[in-house]
């Protein structure tokens, strides 16, 4: 067979395997490789809730797929050129995902009658004819067995031994896409040299071993180089998970605002990396409590703010709803709090791992009483960075909590980021009352409404809030037309916060038959969907802001023909436009599967929506 | 600065129900301050008084500090927000017996094994006021409410009992017409470092009236409680003349004088005991087959969580490379497009 090697513009990878199978973290080191060779670069995790789910069964299959390219690109694709299968079941479950020119690598030793059967394959089935994919380049390789030998010299028990088999995959992979191996040798090195140092070398070896093997044999008949992105700013760069750029992103408000950092929180998937990632930050001065429950958290959060603290509490769906009467009080009391939201699939426990958007219309409705907050949402991982700034820069400055939604797509995923300069981003200034001033709790700022913040220990500005209705001086009231001038002037002083915000950004003509809207993690799938059908006459635009919406809001809806709103949930964004402003033609294209879109399906729904 | 017991009364009126025991304790309260104060250099800026839901919990907008008044069951979670924000802070906090042991129980036993340093007022009338007479989690057995129309059939809580068994590092038991000794409790709560929990027995003259009158009346009171002091022999009763033994390894009432019993055969109180055995028996002992104890049960040393928290930030600090947020950035795996 003729070897060939052809430069690529992108290609799309998946590996699949049990979820104790390492299929994460190969999939992770992957993307690392590609990053510090200058790929443009996104990935998606897509793991099933159990930590071990029971082996060989499809429900325990955890997938990791990236997508590299030479050129910018915004989604982890929606097809891949290659799977790697670590047993039946992988291959069962990520069989739909397979280009027609797709190579699949499987684990031959795994594809015994017994796994086949777990895996629901009939007896005496080709599981490849099952699945309609033989015609696909399958190479099976003996990747159990190859690396029980390739180990041995070091004499290790089967259970360690097995445990490198994800390395002899990657190092399969990292042949076809010509992956240089010294990144991941570096990471082995680091990982296992304080705990397991013997781990070092048979990892490597079986990493090695499964390049080799990959070059040794002829069933791959074509290896692929992907070019570095040329076009890209110039600078330093660093890989970024949306939710390592959200604990970030609150750390650098920190250090802009001068008020310490404090986060109550309690783990929850797929929330809980940020509260991990901001306990190792004390160095800078973070202060994290892992509370007892999710309302105590926020209550925590609540305390810290009132005595001067940039407070923060992370969560995922079912911990916003048990923290909605504490928002109450903290919408109530009018001190700054940031609330992250990373949403996954509900109602309830729902699919914890899975992604979704189906938490908007909690954010937006979801407490007793006239409740208005902030909301607004990350839309990339990186991206997630400067929203966590900028939702602890509007409590800050307006004296409100705010709602940031982001979502387990973007939390678990990750991208290349161009590290920003500290230097560039705005000094963050609440309005902090003064030593001995005359101090009235509920006096306003002429401009944005916000009252000042007399942060406990202040000499000379003692005063009472909490959750009771009071009047402008602070004094509980449940006068009639004090309460109703209090509940509109809480609304107008969160309405004033567009006058700080961007306004919206459309890509395309400026007017039109059809605007693609979304909001939130879908971004980078509208954004290449959008590029697909920018010649048709399509415009595009993502909102960041929700609650207030920018102020261009309704002049740019209604310069379009028809508005197609992609989310991610039943239709809330949608809903809520509609309620919002009169006469816009409003489609609806959803997605409630806890699985992110495929651009095609967006494609598909706009020139739909065109005929129409 | 010195104060006095004026410094720290609000112009707010004060609004429980004439007759109210809560009236009392406020009273002490704002005694107590100003010694606390004098003993700990403190200034009145750094109190702030949090509460939850329930008559006690309107306490903050009676005294002229910094307050918060929560929502119903969060007061601790509150209060330990605001002393890892701010250590420097001394923060005082007021709940009912629904407000700490029901809707907040969870948060009110996590406070006490955290040892966060807050000192915690728990008012317990046995009974729910605001909301008109519903019977609470430490209502008797058997007490008849709008809920419990033909009695309770639930066991109560003794807030001491649970205070102690969770190793609570602070607990004292105040009475409301006891104004000198819950003044005297309130101070040393404050001089505790930890979680410093005063069970205030109160009267709820509406719903509940005469709930701790077996030992609250002044003619029997000298013989139905125990006032315990540090130090001190366990000697109580209107003649000073019964006193607690122990017998095997139960609690025992004695008399002086009787069976050739002498004060050197009294048990002395000793609040400091890491032990929590004995502060248990005491905290668990009913009249009338012993006397209430009253006062400083138990009052130990221990790690708190708000020093906890400030000194790992500090130690971090001092070992770790990454100093701004800059240095975050660019720490770990990096490259540069050229």
């Amino acid at each position: 067979m003729q070897h060939k090697v052809i430069d690529a513009q992108d290609v799309v990878l998946r590996f699949a395997g049990d979820s104790g199978d390492g299929m994460q973290l190969v999939g992770t080191l992957f993307a690392n490789t590609s990053a510090l060779l200058g790929n443009s670069l996104s990935t998606f995790p897509d793991f099933p809730a159990e930590i071990r789910a029971p082996q060989g069964t499809v429900s325990g299959v955890s997938g990791f797929q990236v997508h590299i390219a030479s050129s910018k690109i915004t989604t982890p694709g929606d097809l891949c050129d290659l799977l790697v299968a670590m047993n039946p079941a992988a291959l069962k479950t990520n069989a739909k995902f397979l280009k027609p020119t797709a190579t699949v690598i499987v684990d031959e030793d795994m594809f015994t009658d017994q796994l086949l059967d777990k895996a629901g394959f009939k007896a005496d089935e080709n599981p490849f004819e099952a699945l309609k994919i033989e015609d696909r380049v399958i190479v099976s390789a003996k990747i159990t067995s190859l690396t029980l030998d390739s180990v041995a010299p070091f004499g290790m028990d089967r259970k360690a031994a097995l445990k490198c088999k994800n390395m002899f995959a990657l190092g399969m992979a990292c042949f076809i896409y010509s992956r240089p191996l010294d990144y991941i040798e570096s990471y082995l090195q680091s990982k296992f040299a304080k705990k397991h140092p013997e781990m070092i070398e048979p990892n490597k070896k079986v990493l090695f071993d499964g390049y080799n093997y990959a070059s040794n044999i002829h069933a791959i008949a074509n290896t692929y180089t992907v070019a570095p992105e040329t076009d890209i700013p110039k600078g330093k760069y660093r890989n970024i998970s949306g939710n390592q750029a959200t604990a970030w992103g609150l750390i650098a408000a920190s250090e802009k605002s001068g008020r310490p950092l404090f986060c109550g929180s309690y783990p929850i998937t797929p929330a809980t990396t940020i509260l991990e990632e901001l306990a190792i930050h004390k160095s800078l001065g973070v202060k994290t409590l892992q509370a007892e429950d999710e309302i105590a958290a926020i209550c925590m959060a609540i305390g810290a703010s009132y005595a001067g603290n940039l407070a923060v509490t992370t969560t995922s769906g079912p911990g916003l709803s048990l923290k909605s009467e504490a928002l109450g009080l903290a919408v109530m009391a009018e001190l700054p709090l940031v609330v992250i939201d990373v949403q996954r699939a509900g109602p309830s426990t729902g699919i914890p791992t899975k992604t979704e958007q189906t938490d908007l219309n909690q954010a937006l409705y979801g407490r007793n009483g006239e409740c208005p907050c902030v909301v607004m949402a990350s839309h990339s991982p990186s991206q997630c960075f400067d929203a966590a700034f900028n939702a602890a820069k509007i409590a800050l400055e307006h004296m409100t909590p705010v709602i940031l939604l982001s979502e387990g797509f973007l939390g678990n995923g990750s991208e290349p980021w161009l590290i920003p300069s500290m230097k560039d981003y705005p000094t963050i200034q609440p309005p902090i009352a003064g030593i001995g001033e005359l101090y009235s709790p509920y006096e306003r700022d002429s401009h944005t409404l916000a009252r000042k913040w007399a942060i406990a220990g202040t000499v000379g500005l003692e005063h009472r809030v909490g959750g009771l209705e009071k009047n402008p001086k602070g004094v509980i009231s449940s006068d009639p037309d004090n309460h109703e001038k209090m509940v509109a002037l809480r609304a107008e002083k969160v309405q004033r916060v567009a006058a700080s915000i961007p306004e919206l950004e459309v890509c395309g003509p400026k007017q039109g038959k059809l605007l693609l809207v979304g909001w939130g993690g879908t971004y980078g799938h509208l954004f290449s969907a959008w590029n697909e059908l920018k010649d048709e006459g399509v415009a595009f635009a993502q909102f960041d802001y929700i609650m207030p919406l920018p102020k261009n809001a309704g002049e740019v809806l209604s310069s379009y023909d028809k508005i197609l709103v992609c989310e991610l949930n039943s239709g809330h964004f949608a809903d809520y436009l509609k309620g919002r402003f009169d006469n816009l033609n409003i489609v609806k294209c959803n997605k409630v599967q806890g699985q992110p879109f495929a651009v095609s399906e967006i494609v598909a729904a706009a020139r739909k929506a065109m005929e129409e | 600065m010195e104060y006095t017991f004026k410094d720290f009364k609000s112009d707010q009126q004060v609004r429980w129900c004439p007759g109210c025991g809560n009236h009392a304790i406020l009273a002490a309260l704002q005694r107590a301050m100003p010694e606390v104060c004098k003993g700990l250099s403190y200034d009145l800026e750094t109190f702030v008084m949090v509460s939850g839901i329930g008559c006690s919990s309107r306490l903050p907008y009676y005294l002229n500090t910094f307050g918060f008044h929560g929502i119903h069951g969060r007061a601790t979670a509150i209060s330990t927000g605001i002393k890892v924000a701010n250590p420097k802070l001394t923060v005082w906090q007021t709940s009912g017996d629904g407000d700490a042991l029901a809707i907040g129980g969870n948060h009110f036993i996590h406070a006490i094994r955290r040892n966060i340093d807050i000192n915690l007022l728990l008012f317990n009338n046995q009974i729910y006021g605001l909301t008109k007479g519903q019977y609470s989690p430490t209502s008797k057995r058997g007490t008849i409410t709008k809920t419990s129309p033909y009695g309770t059939v639930e066991h109560p809580f003794n807030p001491g009992s649970l205070v102690i068994g969770a190793k609570g590092t602070f607990f004292a038991r105040g009475l409301d017409v006891e104004m000198k000794l819950n003044e005297e409790i309130m101070i040393a709560a404050a001089r505790h470092d930890g979680t410093s929990v005063c069970e205030m027995l109160t009267n709820c003259v509406i719903f509940n009236d005469g709930a701790h009158k077996n030992i609250s009346d002044a003619a029997t009171r000298a013989d139905r409680v125990i006032v315990l002091r540090h130090g001190e022999k366990m000697i109580f009763g209107k003649n000073r003349d019964k006193g607690l033994v122990l017998d095997g390894l139960k609690l025992k009432v004695v008399t002086l004088g009787e069976d050739g019993i002498t004060e050197d055969d009294i048990l002395t109180h000793d609040a400091h005991s890491n032990n929590i055995g004995i502060h248990f028996m005491l905290a668990e002992m009913k009249y009338p087959d012993f006397p209430v104890a009253l006062g400083v049960i138990r009052d130990v040393q221990d790690y708190t969580y708000d020093d906890g928290v400030r000194d790992q930030v500090e130690e971090v600090k001092a070992k770790s490379k990454i100093t701004c947020v800059q240095d975050l950035l660019e720490s770990g795996s990096v490259w540069e497009v050229k």
